[in-house]
């Protein structure tokens, strides 16, 4: 296995937000993370990437029990970790903003430097010097995943991709995510639209109330519509 | 004209140096958030390292040899400091990194008396640049000429720097967002221990440099780290080049303002800044911040009224402390007298603290300001006792309703730094403005009237005013403007949308706290029968912090407690050792680090915890249910 999650706990202050979550991602596979908002899609991933300081459970990628190792070590073991937000560095140029991810080559990991990047995204080749404040929404979700592979990373937690874009541009997301399987990065995507998991995932987990509900391909998921609509807001 | 050239070289080459200092400061606020108080105690420690280096081991260094190294020397420092100490506190509230960073300047300053002796010294020239140029029939010292020419250059280095490196990329993300930067595989820890380094060493080679310039003395950490608050506060912080437009700003002000206005120079400078705020709250080059994150900040219990059994108790415990004449000597019941108002002081800053939310590091200036009030009534206009205490404070009144104003435009590390640099300019008012206050000398013979004369009486007249304004604040807490200051300190936004006027509220506030700090400082005058600067001074306001922090910041009148053991420990402690300063910067940084609650909330908390597992023995169904539906 790639990703192994067991028994994560998370809370914020005095409230209990993930329960006994498991999770389980195997090489070079796509896998969604379904659920409704609030249901705690970020927070597992704030807590596999330890930004969640209060947390219990196991955590092993690549073998290696990272549960105890600060945020900046799991990353650059090969972990990376796309937020919600996008969180682009405003007064940065997106040259810039690459610069900040970027990393020393891992060996047994897909490598990536601006210019492979460019060609993935070729929006972000043509504003290169422009500051990531004056980039439109897609352009920023484009540059926060850009950002992140600079990092070498062999598995990538992809927060809410799709979230806030227009059609075309979650098209070429798409595009992008099946781009990146190729190269053999294993992603694990957090999502709202099942449409858009259908279209990249291998398998699918639905969390609900931090707690996970089902886990499955995306088959098994399409055989039961009595688990997708009572979980899932379509 | 030529005199006026050369002034303006003058300025130019004092602002080399402060804006070496203001960098750092900017620096390392930007990306840790820590405004770092101790800065001025690096621009000191590095004048002082150079001056032993350049004196002593010139052989080894030569001048600009020393100079470097003693800059080397002090980041070496920082970054120990950095790692022993600022570590445990990124996650404290602002107001604690603001103490702790002042605890260890207060250290510092004892330790260098200790280490170089209390004189001035007198450095060496530059090599090289020991002649003067002349100018028209003026001279312009070539050092100067020096000066002007290194802080551009430094900044152009600085700018390269952050611009063209990895490094600089890292910092200015960081800046912005820091667990980002985590999350993107950079190691946060010595991103930060870099950056304070580079801050520390900016600010120990301003200090450095100034020893061909001026006499190295152990107060120039306390007027340069002032300057640099004017300096950030104008500039904007976080921003390097607002950092040298206004060192620059400032320090032509301050050569052309002593041609203006000789005594009050100062003046012109706030006038400035009080401009630049009232149309840039954030500096000329900074950027508005995000309303700021919570203010008090740790776990706040809910505050509520006394109840009857803790009224009683209270009133038992007025009821003994008024009983001391009658077992005590004078000198004790003067000791008490002053315990007594400082309590007032106390809870006066503790209002605004805790209450507001709003930390102010002058609060001394509206203490003495009601000294200076009663004095001046008293001694000029002969007014009777009564009439001066009742007058008296209105000056602290004033004093606060102008410069609140303008503070409570600002919020966090901004408020607490104009707030300093307002005490800072009423104290040097009150030192240089030498007809009205006497300057150093004071206002001597300000005794009480016959009826208060005798230390009983004098004691019971202030325990009874000290017991008043803890009663009518704790009031006002509990009042619907209580209410509101408390909303607006949680969430600026929320209370605001829901109609209170959040900046009046918090003037009016810092107006009460200001007034009843100038009571306490009128009885102090009647006290101590004088005034002196001091009485406004930067160490009283730090007192008052202390006695806050130590009482418990989140508690309804910790503050209460805190100045009653602070003030007993600290009129023993000054009569014991001569390093008051040392144990004080020692005690306050232990506070911050180990006991961040004080003592009041400490037990508080302790009482909670014992109220909670007593009830949960009861019915732990209950108490169990509860928990999990939070």
């Amino acid at each position: 296995m790639k990703l192994t999650v067991k028994d994560l706990n998370s809370f914020y202050g005095p409230a209990h937000i993930l329960f006994d979550i498991a999770l389980e991602v195997g090489e070079g596979e796509v896998v969604a993370l379904l659920g409704r908002n609030g249901a705690g899609k970020s927070t597992t991933f704030r807590s596999i990437v330890g930004l969640v300081e209060n947390r219990s459970g196991r955590v092993m990628f690549e073998g290696r029990d990272v549960s105890d190792l600060p945020t900046h070590a799991i990353v650059r073991g090969g972990l990376g970790y796309v937020p919600e937000e996008r969180r682009i560095f405003t007064d940065l140029t997106v040259e810039e903003n690459l610069e900040v991810g970027r990393q020393p080559k891992r060996a047994g990991a897909p490598q990536w430097d601006r210019e492979k990047l460019f060609k993935l995204f070729p929006n972000l080749g043509e504003m290169r010097g422009r500051p990531g404040g004056r980039m439109s929404g897609g352009e920023q979700q484009m540059l926060t995943i850009a950002r992140t592979l600079m990092g070498n990373p062999s598995l990538v937690l992809l927060d809410e991709p799709s979230e806030g874009l227009s059609p075309k541009i979650v098209e070429q997301m798409v595009d992008a995510i099946l781009a990146m399987k190729k190269e053999g990065v294993s992603i694990v995507v957090s999502e709202q639209n099942l449409h858009f998991a259908r279209l990249i995932s291998d398998r699918a987990y639905i969390i609900e109330r931090g707690r996970i509900c089902f886990g499955g391909t995306m088959a098994e998921l399409d055989a039961r519509p009595d688990i997708r609509d009572a979980h899932l807001s379509l | 004209m030529a005199f006026y050239v050369v002034q303006f070289l003058t300025g130019l080459a004092s602002a080399a140096s402060l804006f070496l200092v203001a960098s750092g400061l900017s620096i390392i606020f930007g990306v840790t958030r820590i405004v770092n108080f101790a800065h001025g105690a690096f621009y000191m420690l590095g004048a002082y390292v150079a001056f032993t280096l350049t004196e002593r081991f010139a052989g080894a260094f030569g001048f600009w040899g020393g100079i470097v190294v003693a800059a080397l020397a002090l980041a070496a420092i920082g970054v120990l400091v950095e790692m022993v100490l600022l570590r445990r506190i990124y996650h404290s509230p602002e107001l604690f990194q603001l103490l702790a960073t002042f605890g260890l300047t207060l250290m510092v300053e004892d330790l260098v008396v200790l280490i170089w002796g209390p004189d001035d010294l007198v450095g060496r020239r530059a090599p090289g640049f020991k002649g003067a140029i002349d100018f028209f029939g003026q001279n312009i010292p070539s050092y100067d000429l020096f000066l002007i020419v290194l802080g551009p250059v430094v900044l152009g280095v600085l700018w390269l720097l952050f611009q063209r490196t990895r490094w600089g990329v890292l910092v200015r993300a960081a800046t912005q967002d820091r667990d980002m930067v985590a999350a993107l595989g950079v190691n946060q820890k010595w991103l930060f221990t870099s950056v304070f380094a580079l801050g520390v060493f900016l600010a120990a080679l301003g200090g450095a440099l100034q020893i061909p310039r001026d006499a190295v003395n152990h107060a120039m950490d306390l007027r340069v780290i002032v300057e640099v608050f004017v300096v950030v506060v104008i500039g904007g912080l976080g921003s390097i080049i607002g950092a040298f437009v206004a060192a620059v700003l400032v320090s032509e002000l301050n050569a052309f303002g002593i041609l203006i206005f000789p005594k009050i120079s100062i003046i012109l400078v706030f006038l400035v800044m009080a401009v630049v705020l009232i149309v840039r709250p954030w500096g000329l080059f900074g950027k508005p911040e995000a309303p700021a994150r919570r203010t008090p900040g740790l776990a706040v219990n809910p505050w509520r009224p006394l109840t009857t059994n803790e009224r009683l108790a209270a009133i038992a415990v007025l009821i003994v402390a008024a009983a001391l004449p009658f077992v005590a000597g004078n000198y004790l019941l003067t000791v008490g007298s002053e315990i007594a108002i400082f309590v007032i002081f106390a809870v006066s800053l503790h209002f605004l603290m805790s209450v507001g939310g709003l930390a102010s590091f002058g609060h001394a200036a509206y203490f003495g300001l009601g000294a200076y009030g009663v004095a001046l009534l008293a001694k000029m206009a002969g007014l009777p006792m009564i009439a001066c205490l009742l007058l008296g404070p209105l000056l602290g009144l004033m004093g606060a309703a102008v410069f609140g104003f303008f503070a409570v435009q600002l919020s966090g590390v901004y408020f607490a730094m104009l707030t300093l640099a307002f005490a800072q300019i009423v104290w040097s008012i009150a030192f240089q403005w030498v007809s009205v206050t006497g300057g150093d000398n004071g206002i001597l013979g300000v005794w009480p009237e016959k009826w208060a004369a005798s230390p009983s009486h004098f004691y019971w007249l202030s325990l009874g005013i000290a017991a008043l304004a803890v009663v009518i604040l704790r009031i006002i807490v509990f009042s619907p403007f209580g209410f509101a200051l408390r909303a607006t300190r949680d969430s600026p936004l929320r209370s605001e949308a829901i109609g209170i006027n959040g900046k009046r509220i918090q003037w009016t506030a810092f107006v009460i706290a200001g007034t009843v700090a100038g009571l306490a400082g009128a009885l102090f005058a009647y006290l101590k029968g004088s005034v002196f600067p001091d009485n406004m001074g930067i160490s009283l306001s730090v007192d008052a912090l202390v006695m806050v922090l130590l009482g418990g910041v989140e508690t309804v009148s910790g503050a209460v407690v805190g100045a009653i053991v602070y003030k007993a420990l600290n009129i023993w402690l000054v009569s014991q050792t001569d390093l008051s300063k040392l144990v004080l910067g020692g005690f306050v940084v232990l506070i911050v680090v180990a006991f961040p609650k004080g003592i009041v909330g400490t037990l508080e908390a302790f009482m909670h915890r014992r109220r909670k597992s007593s009830s949960s023995a009861s019915s732990p169904l209950l108490t169990s249910r509860i928990e999990s539906a939070e």
